[in-house]
């Protein structure tokens, strides 16, 4: 079956099985292999995307779900500036290690620091639930997540991909 | 290996796809099915997308109680005003089903279908004595959600029927949900509780507790109910209750737990909630 639907902004079309698993269509097919597998079963967080704002598995989104989605990806986040930025940040906090969990961890993170005016350790916590990390032991990780969003500058999503304001700094 | 599968618009259209072919296969958040269709390892049927399907989706009045589509996810439930102003209980469960990625795409529908003893919105559904809505081509008909889990993992969901929605009754005074996991999110559950209730000048009046993961289904806790009803609410009460409780709790050893953890956990839990 064919579907069509936006990758970091940019119209895709794709033609597969309506049961492949997302995560497998952006790492083999469009060659994003930034979104990463742990466990394909739900548990590890590492394959999470954006999927029209909100963070969900890409382990267990099937193609046949997909058409006029908007998929936003740890490459669409680096694309923009204050994205880029947050990335550097978070790296040199030491919220990654072996990288492993970090895509999956960052995309949590931005969408949560999206949407939440006054950040807390309780709502860090939550938002990162669903994500493992094996190495950092997370201290690391909610500290960088908090400091973020002590910023001005700090990381802002649209939570619609269509938002101008992505546009606009994904083109600078 | 070729494959057919759909995205319906209406409920209609849905379920004339699923009377053409019995064996496609209904998908919602999919965060039970993947799992279980990867690891079959067999071809894979037809698949039913239901997310497209209008109808399916979203919470409204019915009465003095509440319609929640199928489709409605965890999510959902928790950013809902209706919901979070009459069913806090329905809130709480909704805010402990695995991570925030789980919660974005797992359906109540999908739970309610999946029957996992241990899914976390069943209890919570058996207190507040819902109903479920199926329809198929042939109509739609209500079924009283304590009659709908009939064995381990059996619904009482005929061929060509799907469920369409949940349907609440108004809301009690008294309602509590508490779920023991081996961490606090993202852990599937040792115990789960609801109770809902109403305290009537100190006393305990219409007493139903759901319980998940003691039994081969979410089961409610009847002993614990009629040992409650009609009395004084506070100590004494809250541990009869409790032992009434682990006497009809028939858990089993897996490899989440065993059957003497979950009876005795069962108790505390049932003890502590009532006490809150
Ligand atoms: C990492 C992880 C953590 C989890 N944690 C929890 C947890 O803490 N608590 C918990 O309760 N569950 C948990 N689950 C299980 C799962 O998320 C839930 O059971 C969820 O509600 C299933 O809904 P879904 O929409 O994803 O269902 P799907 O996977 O889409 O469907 C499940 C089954 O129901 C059928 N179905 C779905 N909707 C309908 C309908 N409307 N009519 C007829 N049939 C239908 C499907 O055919 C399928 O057989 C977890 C799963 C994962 C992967
Ligand atoms: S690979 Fe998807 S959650 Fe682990
Ligand atoms: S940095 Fe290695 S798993 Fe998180």
């Amino acid at each position: 079956m064919r579907v069509a639907f936006t990758l970091n902004g940019r119209p895709v079309e794709v033609e597969g099985q309506g049961d492949e698993r997302l995560l497998d269509l952006l790492r083999r097919h469009f060659r994003l292999t930034g979104t990463k597998e742990g466990c394909g079963e739900g548990e590890c967080g590492a394959c999470t995307v954006l999927m029209d704002g909100a963070a969900v598995l890409s382990c267990l989104t099937p193609l046949v779900q997909l058409d006029g989605r908007e998929l936003f990806t740890v490459e669409g986040l680096e694309a923009t500036t204050r994205g880029s930025q947050f990335l550097e940040r978070f790296a040199a906090g030491g919220g990654t290690q072996c990288g492993a969990c970090t895509p999956g961890i960052v995309l949590s993170a931005a969408r949560y620091l999206s949407e939440t005016p006054v950040v807390d350790r309780n709502g860090i916590r939550r938002a990162l639930a669903g994500n493992i990390c094996r190495c950092t032991g997370y201290e690391a990780i909610v500290k960088a997540i908090e400091a973020e969003g002590g910023r001005k500058d700090r990381v802002q999503l649209a939570l619609h991909p269509s938002d101008p304001e992505l546009t606009e700094e994904r083109e600078s | 290996m070729m494959t057919s599968q759909s995205s319906p618009r209406t409920l209609e259209e849905a379920l004339r796809r699923l009377s053409e072919d019995p064996a496609c296969i209904p998908i919602a958040g999919c965060t039970d099915w993947m799992i279980g269709a990867r690891s079959s390892g067999f071809e894979i049927p037809p698949l039913l997308d239901l997310l497209r399907v209008e109808e399916l989706r979203g919470i409204r009045s019915d009465g003095d109680g509440l319609r929640i589509g199928a489709t409605t996810t965890f999510s959902d439930l928790q950013q809902d005003e209706l919901v979070r102003k009459s069913y806090p209980v329905l809130v709480q469960a909704a805010g402990e089903v695995g991570g925030r990625q789980i919660q974005n795409r797992a359906t109540l529908g999908g739970n309610v279908v999946n029957a996992s003893p241990a899914g976390d919105s069943l209890p919570v559904l058996l207190a507040l004595d819902a109903e479920v809505e199926v329809a198929s081509l042939e109509g739609r008909r209500r079924i009283p959600f304590r009659d709908f889990h009939t064995a381990y993992r059996r619904t009482a969901l005929g061929e060509g029927e799907l469920l369409t929605a949940v349907i609440l009754p108004p809301a009690p005074g008294f309602q509590s949900f508490r779920k023991v996991g081996t961490r606090q999110a993202q852990a599937i559950s040792k115990v789960v509780v609801a109770i809902c209730a109403e305290n009537q000048e100190g006393r305990w009046a219409s007493v139903r507790i759901g319980a998940g993961s003691v039994a081969a289904t979410p089961i409610r806790l009847r002993a614990a109910e009629a040992v409650l009803e009609g009395s004084a609410v506070g100590k004494a009460t809250a541990e009869a209750a409790a032992d009434a409780a682990r006497g009809e709790a028939h858990p089993i050893d897996d490899l989440r737990s065993t059957a003497r953890y979950r009876s005795w956990v069962l108790g505390r839990v049932v003890r502590r909630m009532l006490l809150s």
